[in-house]
């Protein structure tokens, strides 16, 4: 026992042990990188202190004192650079939505038409793809602001398309129903039309599956929903007044408005992440064997029946993650609303980084939603990816 | 194993690069070190800060700027130039990418303080104006109303017109973009019905419309804009030399010394105050640190103060000196004795 080679023994078996070896090799890595973190910030602090600039995250509740055009809160000159950067947030999660859904729907039109047999529309298709998916983001978005400042007129001169919508330099202006208690029920009863809905829809499944026996859910919870919304209307006194856009001085007054910034980047936006969403809806669809589509015909299915119940469901699953990624790139690219002067988050935090100084809190602060914002919509893609998985049996 | 050398090695070695970076030396030494000062510009303004159409910039900051590397380096032409957008600007400063910002800025109390600059003078007086398209028939402030209005972010212009809307009771809606060449032609295709920053960059911009005639200046000046050189926080020693730039540029037009006759006058002047200040009795230099013919190298390269208005807002703007004349002549400008 105390014979001295065995103890080398045991210490060379250590130094040559896999498992050892590993463990060092993590610990200096991880240490190595926590190191490097801690010296970078703490030598930024350093640095900040020694120019005397002010640090922390307290400049958030002082006045921001700047205008922003368009808020979905309110928002004026008085109120704190915390709610400006909320109010870009909100900005940037709005042009995110509505480009996404745009995208989609844009996608898979051109998609499906890519591979019609059509050849005309298939070549337009084409086309479309290449035309958009080619050229920078950024020039399209430059692009579309200079047609919609350029190409519209001046307010004075706005063209009216419909009675009371108006197109102009100003951007797109049109009446909205004027403020009524009857829209909040209808809200209301939009929303229990949609539960009532979905629980018509399980119990139609569930009977489906015991006695086999179909229920038309799809067209009676339509109907459930509509009739809900339209009886509300008509019991809160069917309101009939317009907010009107009107032409007062430099602009128009009332009205709902969809700005030349918000219309360039979204059609910008639209357009371009369309193009790639177009080639994944082809892929996905030229992915299920062509057995499948004459079998479902054999059995009788429509053809509308064959692409919703066994052509789609298994194009999706080959779909889904690359269309996240997808997703994630529009809601990144819209942080160059800034070229076009759209409110949004990074133009909002730019801003304040100049007007306070403290930059690094600044871009902290987006770096943190965007990550926030990808992991929400990542999360989400992956529980309706699972939702969509094969089931195996 | 060798993986594992190469990342500890890769650690170490980005370790002590940075180091070095941390603690390198204070602005006039480095600025002697690489050969050229560094400064911080407008990307685009007529008179004070532009590129040629070959390439080489122009203006009251450019010269100042020039003015600054003939003082350290004895030579105008040792300079480079980072044009930066208003958003960019302090940022560029605070993280060395500059070492001096003759950009145009507006001294205030929070940018002196928590952003981190020392504001060493003023090298032109100015206002914010408001530039309207001639057709809409506006002729002064107070009928704009409910005006669109195109803005450069992270101005003191963006705060002054929100201030200005306040106070009057007005409404307006601002249209934010970031490049100033972009703000403005935005505003020339019409999506606003104002354009509104300092009253120079009114006229250097109105310059640069298909037809200038089409647009107007109104006559109201809401704010006070004194625009001055910007160096950063802890180098008193560089934060001087620009400072006591900017003051000979002055004090060389005020005793009617010129690019032209700075030799004649250093040889014969028999003023103390003079030979003080071209280097003839010492001492002078060695306070700043330079050599002794720091400012005869400044007024013979670039010349004096009048000399570089004129030259550029005058000729370029057709601004008169107003504000920006020699308190000898009515104005502001105030040179501190050199003594």
């Amino acid at each position: 026992m105390s014979d001295p080679s065995n103890n080398r023994n045991r210490l060379s078996g250590l130094i040559y042990s896999e498992k050892v070896r590993g463990m060092v090799a993590q610990i200096l890595v991880t240490g190595g990188i926590v190191f490097l973190a801690w010296y970078l910030i703490s030598n930024t602090f350093e640095n900040l202190d020694n120019q005397g600039i002010a640090t922390g995250y307290s400049f958030l509740s002082l006045e921001s004192s700047f205008g922003i055009s368009e808020h979905l809160i309110s928002f004026s000159p008085s109120d704190s650079y915390g709610r400006a950067l909320m109010v870009g947030l909100l900005n940037t999660v709005k042009v995110s939505l509505l480009g996404i859904i745009f995208a989609t729907i844009i996608g898979f039109f051109i998609g499906i038409s890519r591979m019609s047999k059509n050849w005309i529309l298939s070549r337009i298709a084409a086309i479309y793809i290449n035309l958009f998916r080619n050229i920078p983001v950024l020039l399209q978005l430059i692009f579309w602001y200079a047609v919609i400042n350029n190409g519209l007129p001046n307010p004075k001169r706005a063209l009216e398309v419909l009675p009371d919508v108006f197109f102009s330099n100003r951007g797109v202006l049109f009446p909205v129903p004027a403020d009524h208690p009857a829209y909040f029920w209808m809200g209301a009863a939009f929303v229990a039309g949609i539960l009532g809905a979905w629980l018509l829809r399980r119990w139609a499944l569930n009977r489906q599956d015991r006695t086999g026996q179909l229920f038309p859910y799809v067209r009676s919870g339509l109907a459930l929903v509509l009739g809900l919304v339209v009886i509300t209307y008509f019991v809160c006194g069917a309101p009939t007044e317009l907010d009107t856009p009107v032409l007062k001085g430099f602009n128009f007054k009332g009205g709902a408005k969809l700005s030349p910034e918000f219309l360039s980047l979204l059609i910008g936006l639209s357009l371009y992440t369309s193009t790639y969403i177009a080639d994944i809806v082809r892929s996905g669809l030229q992915s299920v064997a062509k057995g499948q589509q004459e079998a479902s015909t054999d059995l009788g299915l429509k053809p509308s029946q064959t692409l919703m119940h066994v052509v789609l469901p298994q194009a999706s699953r080959v779909m889904i993650p690359p269309l996240t990624s997808q997703y994630l790139n529009l809601t990144k690219n819209s942080s160059l609303a800034v070229a076009v002067g759209y409110p949004d988050l990074v133009s909002l935090s730019n801003t304040t980084m100049n007007q306070t100084g403290q930059a690094i809190e600044a871009i902290s602060i987006f770096m943190a939603v965007y990550l926030g914002l990808s992991l929400t919509i990542s999360l989400f893609m992956n529980w309706y990816n699972k939702k969509m998985a094969l089931v195996e049996r | 194993m060798k993986s594992l050398k190469l990342i500890v090695g890769g650690v170490i070695a980005a370790t002590a690069a940075l180091s070095t970076v941390a603690m390198a030396g204070d602005t006039v030494d480095s600025i002697k070190k690489k050969g050229y000062v560094q400064c911080g510009v407008n990307t685009a303004l007529t008179g004070f800060s532009a590129p040629t159409s070959e390439g080489k910039w122009e203006g009251l900051d450019v010269e100042l700027c020039q003015a600054i590397a003939a003082a350290i380096l004895g030579d105008k032409t040792k300079t480079k130039y980072t044009p930066l957008t208003a958003a960019q600007r302090f940022t560029a400063l605070q993280s060395k990418e500059v070492d001096v910002l003759t950009r145009n800025t507006t001294w205030t109390l929070s940018r002196d303080t928590k952003v981190g600059l020392n504001f060493v003078g003023v090298n032109f007086y100015d206002g914010q104006g408001f530039m309207v398209a001639k057709e809409s028939g506006i002729d002064s402030a107070e009928g704009l109303d409910g005006a669109t209005v195109c803005i450069e972010p992270g101005t003191t212009t963006e705060l002054n017109l929100a201030d200005y809307f306040r106070s009057k009771g007005m409404s307006f809606e601002p249209v934010v973009i970031e490049s100033a060449t972009e703000a403005v032609q935005t505003f020339f295709s019409g999506r606003c019905d104002v354009y509104t920053t300092d009253a120079s960059g009114l006229a250097s911009y109105r310059q640069t419309a298909s037809n200038p005639d089409d647009f107007v200046v109104l006559p109201d000046i809401i704010s006070k804009e004194p625009l001055g050189p910007a160096v950063r926080h802890g180098d008193e020693q560089f934060a001087d030399i620009v400072r006591w730039t900017h003051i000979a540029m002055l004090e060389a037009e005020e005793k009617g010394i010129t690019s032209a006759n700075v030799d004649a006058v250093r040889k014969d002047s028999k003023d103390p105050s003079i030979q003080r200040m071209l280097g003839t009795t010492e001492g002078m230099g060695e306070a700043l640190g330079l050599s002794e013919d720091w400012a005869y190298n400044i007024i013979k390269q670039v010349g004096n103060y009048g000399e570089s208005y004129d030259r550029n807002v005058k000729a370029k703007l057709g601004l008169e000196r107003g504000l920006n004349a020699l308190w000898t002549n009515g104005g502001l400008m105030y040179p501190a004795p050199i003594r």
